[in-house]
């Protein structure tokens, strides 16, 4: 057990350094789906949910986690459905052709 | 199912969310990315699901129904003009999730866990708890369902910390009770509700990135509690990526992240308009124009920077901004976009709103290469913005923006304010740009007027 503890704590500091180094420097443009989709991945902790019902008893503790089950579901799909159709908003912008056919020539 | 089979699964899962965050910070390569990080979270879940001791599978699967059920459609048909909100609250749900099990946890385990489980559990309580109802609030607000800006005593939210914190200390001291532990939950949502309800639409961006950052940070120490490498990792990825987020934000903003939540940006602004007109002897009188005016002016401009900001998402005006730029463009004018990293509620937001009214990525200039612009630019055309072009936080020391990096819209030879009354802006700050010699105004919906003026143009 304190080794689990362990390696999770070396894990939870290792991947603060992975997350700076993966996110840094986005453009601005996309920001709000990169935020969005960020989002979407803290979602994840529906896992703990879906860890925890098993073995938890009663009523109220099913309860509670059924909502947090559903919680975590509308933040996973939620998020990534959202940030899909921001980012399909960028797809396919290409530089108007008109313009690249006056540039041609020169 | 074999631990080993499970963890590796998971390191696929991990690998995708790299990736997939990694291809997000490119536009040409963004949709896949999220595609990528969301196969992912589903290799994430399935593992999961296969693991062993995982049971009551016909309530996981209530769960999950009802979260698709609600998810998909909310998705599905919110407006791009409401993405702020809807982020908000798919965060608020992810860190109310978050609280729920650490919640259950603890009473599953009667309260008699370790300590090295109980503090992650306890810190991702208070950090899931505040970070639902701090975004459930945002959301309240980002709707405008709630103007309220009431003024909190820093002292009573520091006591409220203090008190989760005190009942925290008290839990894993051998205070056990569940009764103690809904008490930390009950003293962070109030920290929640109190900390964000002061403050005002201005500092949204840096709010919802907080907010998001939380929850990634909960996740993790949830994961921590609940001893599941999947969820350290992709929490603390999210923890990070937004803590950078939300610092780029204050930093275009030039204000610290914990003056935002302690220092009242709203507050400040408020007292500073009361003080507003006529006190500072200032010519306070505005020019009104007309939208045909407004076409002339346009027409015979060689530059024209568009300026967009919330107002231009609440009118739901891109496309119609779009058009009158397409028209200008016919006639040999150079328009561009002039976006300020914070404009609207969310960092982006203009950007997504001009895409989805299809107008080229190349023609939205970021700050410092538009202001580089404005002195040699004939037009400014500001659509519902008002903080960011705001000239007193270059020249007004005790403004409440003062310092903050601004659209130098003020220098171009002159600017037309697209506005729906004199209202001062969602910070609350009287803005000089819309006294000064060479600005005008054109009153009404930012739809309307922009369709007006295109007519106007057309008809030139």
């Amino acid at each position: 057990m304190d080794q689990d503890i362990l390696l999770g704590t070396y894990v939870f500091g290792l991947a603060i350094f992975l997350g700076l180094e993966v996110i840094n420097r986005v453009p601005s443009t996309l920001h709000t789906p990169l935020m969005s989709g960020t989002n979407a991945i803290h979602g994840i902790v529906l896992l703990g949910g879906l860890l925890v019902i098993g073995p938890a008893d009663g009523i109220l503790n099913d309860v509670l986690l059924v909502i947090a089950i559903a919680f975590g579901t509308i933040n996973v799909i939620g998020g990534f459905l959202v940030t899909d159709r921001m980012l399909g908003m960028f797809k396919g912008k290409k530089p108007d052709p008109k313009r690249d056919a006056v540039k041609e020539p020169v | 199912m074999s631990e080993d089979l499970i963890n590796g699964l998971y390191i696929v899962a991990f690998v995708l969310f790299i990736v997939g965050l990694r291809m997000l910070r490119g536009p040409r390569t963004a949709v896949q990315g999220n595609q990528v990080a969301a196969v992912g979270m589903a290799i994430a879940v399935v593992a999961t699901l296969l693991q062993d001791g995982v049971g009551d599978f016909p309530l996981i699967a209530l769960g999950l129904a009802i979260g698709t059920a609600i998810g998909i459609p909310s998705a599905r048909a919110v407006r791009m003009t409401a993405m702020p909100q809807m982020v908000a609250l798919f965060n608020g749900v992810g860190g109310g999730a978050v609280a729920l099990i650490s919640f259950a946890e603890f009473r599953e385990a009667g309260g008699d866990l370790p300590l090295e489980e109980l503090i992650p559990i306890l810190f991702a309580a208070v950090i899931g708890a505040i970070s639902f109802w701090g975004s459930n609030v945002a959301f309240l607000k980002l709707q405008e369902l709630t103007k309220a800006r009431p003024r909190i005593p820093p002292l009573v939210n520091g006591g409220l910390l203090a008190i989760a914190v005190g009942l925290s200390v008290g839990i894993t001291t051998g205070a056990e009770s569940e009764w103690v532990f809904l008490g930390v939950l009950v003293a962070a949502s109030l920290l929640g509700v109190l900390a964000v309800f002061p403050i005002g639409g201005a500092d949204m961006p840096v709010v919802i990135s907080t907010l998001n950052a939380f929850t990634g940070l909960s996740a993790a120490a949830a994961g921590l509690a609940l001893d599941n490498i999947a969820l350290i990792v992709a929490g603390m990825l999210v923890g990070a990526s937004g803590s950078i987020l939300t610092k780029q934000m204050a930093d275009a903003m030039n204000r610290s992240i914990a003056s935002v939540f302690f220092g009242g940006f709203g507050v400040g602004g408020a007292a500073a308009a009361a003080v507003g007109p006529g006190d500072d002897g200032v010519d306070r009188t505005v020019r009104s124009t007309s939208s045909a005016d407004v076409a002339i002016q346009l027409s015979y401009a060689e530059r024209v920077v568009i300026v967009p900001g919330y107002g231009m998402a609440v009118a739901q005006a891109q496309r119609t901004v779009a058009d009158l730029a397409s028209e200008l463009e016919r006639r040999g004018i150079d328009v561009t976009y002039a976006i300020h990293p914070v404009a609207g509620r969310m960092p982006g937001h203009m950007n997504v709103l001009l895409a989805e009214a299809d107008v080229p990525y190349d023609r939205l200039k970021e700050m410092d290469e538009a202001n580089g612009e404005f002195a040699r630019t004939d037009v400014s055309l500001v659509i519902g913005a008002n903080d960011v072009t705001n000239p007193a936080a270059r020249t007004v020391a005790d403004s409440p923006i003062y310092g903050m990096p601004i659209l130098d819209v003020d220098k171009s030879s002159s600017v037309i304010v697209l506005k729906r009354s004199m209202s001062s802006g969602f910070a609350g700050i009287e803005n000089p740009l819309f006294y000064g010699e060479n600005t005008s105004l054109l009153f009404g919906d930012a739809k309307a007027s922009v369709g007006d003026v295109l007519a106007e143009v057309k008809a030139l």
